[in-house]
């Protein structure tokens, strides 16, 4: 039967299909991090001075912690050099593009590969797109009809020149530079993300999506993404991710800020497929993300969905700070690793307000060489009655040199909470795979349905377009783990 | 249409099968009893190519193809199928979804037309009403929950679902009440026809007056050591396994 195992774990050696690289124009800056290259960085972005101070203080605050890249995570990877990453690239273009016919054909012509029209007349279903390549966001959709409604979706360095008193009020308002490592140096460095805001009493009539692609080698991606939305606002939010196959290490360090106040409700999907690196585990991405979204309100809502397929490391851990009375905090997340992928992820659940609930159901499926692990934070404060949890923490093991961990973590200050955890750790049962080939269905087709099956309940929270993407993704990720 | 020949299997170092001989004819019943542990499920499990079986002997062919060189999906697409001793959970994947996939890979490789979902529904609601099984079940993960007799119950559906040429069932009786084993001989009944035939592997006689067989074949210990006709199911009801093995009368501890 160890004949059997071996198969399964070739089933799992993945081809990526979204390697390529674009042949475009770039306007790179040099390597390395240094106060002149932040002051270029925010020029080459026409900044205003405000920003440029608050990117120097967190630059400053980084420099204090810079020798104590967080260690307590469950990866392992050489020290990164942060002299060595090109901290600006932006593609070449006319300065002011007034529509989509001026963006450079060959950027439209990757986006297309990648699946994401930019053609906003050619898009049957609604779903504005805001594509960012490399560091800049290089077109937005639908922003017209979206303003009709009031809402601003746009690049984060529109933003900052056109809505600075909201950029100000808002960002580092739920991340501040302070908060961790990576969210100072991607204060200091950001270079371009999305920007959304909603305004009172409206609902977003179509699904908001941000497209992130690294091209440029040794480039590093930081990029920051704020959205809001104000008392009995709604908006669905989808972002999708990927990069060239490359043998070098590049590093994504972005920060993602929601704010949802009185009655709203902000719903975050993430499809997360950065190159993994290849079978020997070379290259690939280092995926050092911080997101957060803030309750702010009474009856507010949060809901964090990942499906995090890709990177060579995964480090992040999508959290609610649930401040208002009833608001509700929710984390589904699928984490496939495979090869020799790492991933650390999870969710911090902050019970401030009273009534405050939480779910999270996160479902780990480890294959290869790989390892997987859930953290897990739910801390109820002292004047949160009745705080509500449920955790469903599962793992799902393919073949048997794969790791699967998890780390909960549950602090109680009040004595009404009610916190429940819930774990399970299997393997593909040799004679779950069995049943289905017998019934004609192939090992490979046999495994993505067992995985499939395994994912459902975070699967049925994203919307439609994107649970087939994520399905697809899936399969992707475990192809070829059976001869 | 299935031939086995001299075939010896291996589990784990262990001789399990010893040398067995069987040759089914298209439109023919028959069944294999024997006692707990010699062999039943292996012989059933060999013929479907479930893996961890050493065959160290023998062949085992389905009309003139060796089934042996295949894996268990390419010998479930000609038409092998195992109706399980324990029937696996899948969790997450409806019934509905795994059928379809499962019969339009058979499709495929008959060079028929795939069902859309439209027409995949039409028969299978056809299908559900020959083995009375009830739609909440379709709709629900493949046997998750489901009580013992519905699983057993869910084997059958998907055997008249798949329309296999050869269906093994391997003790698709035990944990069936009187009413339930009447519906599931029902379902096997209607599924005999003369172009398919049917193995029933059970150790109890009792099975075999719903699913009347052609022949009777007795395992003991890895060797067929009897075959006849329906009467000697009858027989070892009677007299037990014991008066086989020892076939000249010796005195046995029951
Ligand atoms: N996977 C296995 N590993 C070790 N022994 C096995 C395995 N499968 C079957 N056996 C042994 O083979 C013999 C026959 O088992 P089985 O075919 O299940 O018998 P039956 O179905 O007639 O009760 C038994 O002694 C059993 O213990
Ligand atoms: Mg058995």
């Amino acid at each position: 039967m160890s004949t059997e195992v071996e198969n399964v774990e070739e089933l799992t050696l993945k081809e990526y299909k979204y390697g390529f690289e674009t042949d475009i124009e770039t306007d790179v800056i040099p390597k390395g991090l240094n106060e002149e290259i932040i002051k270029l960085i925010s020029s080459k972005k026409n900044e205003p001075e405000w920003m440029l101070e608050w990117r120097l203080k967190a630059y400053k605050h980084w420099l204090t912690i810079m020798d104590n890249e967080p260690s307590w995570a469950n990866i392992k990877h050489p020290k990164v050099d942060f002299q060595d990453i090109i901290y600006y690239a932006a593609p070449k273009k006319k300065p002011e593009l007034k529509s989509l016919d001026e963006v450079d054909p060959e950027l439209l012509k990757t986006f297309e590969k990648l699946g994401i029209s930019l053609q906003e007349q050619k898009r049957l279903t609604g779903v504005a797109v805001d594509a960012v390549f490399d560091s800049v966001s290089v077109t937005t959709t639908f922003q017209e009809e979206l303003s009709k409604l009031g809402i601003i979706f746009c690049s984060m360095s529109e933003a900052i020149k056109n809505h600075p008193e909201l950029v100000k009020k808002y960002l580092g308002s739920v991340v501040p530079y302070t908060d961790n490592y990576y969210a100072a140096l991607n204060s200091a460095v950001f270079s371009d993300g999305s920007f959304c805001f909603i305004p009172k009493g409206v609902r977003c009539p179509m699904e908001l999506s941000t497209y992130f692609r690294i091209n440029t080698s040794g480039t590093g991606q930081f990029e920051r993404t704020l959205l809001i939305a104000d008392g009995g606002g709604y908006v669905s939010y989808l972002e999708g991710c990927t990069a060239p196959v490359r043998d070098e290490n590049q590093l994504h360090a972005a920060v993602v800020e929601l704010v949802a106040h009185d009655n709203a409700t902000i719903k975050y999907s993430t499809v997360q497929n950065w190159y993994p690196g290849d079978k020997e585990g070379n290259g690939g991405i280092y995926n050092f993300v911080t997101k957060r979204g803030a309750c702010r309100g009474v009856n507010s809502k949060i809901t964090w969905t990942q499906v995090e397929t890709g990177s060579a490391i995964t480090w992040k851990y999508p959290s609610c700070i649930l401040q208002g009375d009833n608001s509700i905090g929710e984390f589904y997340s699928v984490a496939v690793t495979n090869n020799k992928q790492q991933a650390d992820t999870g969710t911090k659940m902050i019970h401030l307000g009273k009534n405050t609930k939480s779910t999270i159901v996160s479902k780990g499926i480890s294959a290869g060489k790989s390892n997987n692990s859930y953290r897990g934070l739910v801390r109820v404060h002292k004047n949160a009655a009745n705080a509500r949890n449920f955790t469903q923490c599962d793992s799902l093991l393919i073949g048997d040199r794969c790791g699967a961990h998890t780390f909960p973590y549950i602090e109680v200050c009040n004595k009404t909470a009610k916190v429940e955890h819930e774990a399970t750790t299997s393997k593909i049962g040799e004679d779950q795979l069995f049943y289905l080939r017998q019934r004609g269905i192939s090992q490979e087709d046999a495994i993505n349905m067992i995985v499939n099956g395994y994912c459902k309940d975070v699967f049925r929270e994203l919307p439609m377009e994107f649970a087939v993407e994520a399905q697809k993704l899936l399969s992707i990720s475990l192809e070829g783990s059976v001869g | 249409m299935l031939s086995v020949k001299n075939l010896f299997v291996k589990v784990e170092d262990k001789e399990i099968l010893k040398g067995i001989n069987l040759e089914v004819k298209a439109g023919e019943v028959h069944a294999i009893m024997g006692p707990n542990g010699s062999g039943k499920s292996t012989l059933a499990n060999v013929i479907a190519g479930k893996e961890g079986y050493e065959v160290t002997g023998g062949e085992v062919t389905l009309n003139g193809t060796d089934l042996l060189d295949m894996n268990p999906e390419e010998r479930a697409r000609e038409g092998v199928f195992l109706a399980f001793q324990y029937p696996v959970e899948i969790p997450g994947v409806s019934n509905a979804t795994f059928l379809k996939t499962a019969l339009n890979e058979i499709r495929k490789h008959k060079g028929q037309d795939e069902l859309d979902a439209l027409n995949f529904l039409k028969y299978m609601k056809e299908k559900m009403r020959v083995v009375g099984i009830d739609e909440k079940l379709i709709n629900r993960p493949v046997n998750q929950g489901f009580s013992g007799g519905e699983k057993k119950r869910n084997e059958i559906f998907q055997l008249q679902m798949l329309q296999p040429t050869l269906a093994v069932l391997d003790e698709t009786d035990s944990g069936l009440d009187i009413d339930a084993l009447k519906i599931v001989s029902a379902g096997v009944n209607s599924f005999r026809s003369k172009t398919n035939a049917v193995i029933v592997v059970t150790h109890y006689q009792r099975l075999l007056n719903y699913i009347v067989p052609d022949y009777v074949h007795v395992l003991v210990n890895g060797k067929i050591v009897k075959s006849g006709g329906k009467e000697l199911a009858l027989e070892l009801e009677e007299k037990g396994y014991d008066w086989i093995s020892n076939p000249k009368g010796e005195a046995v501890a029951v």
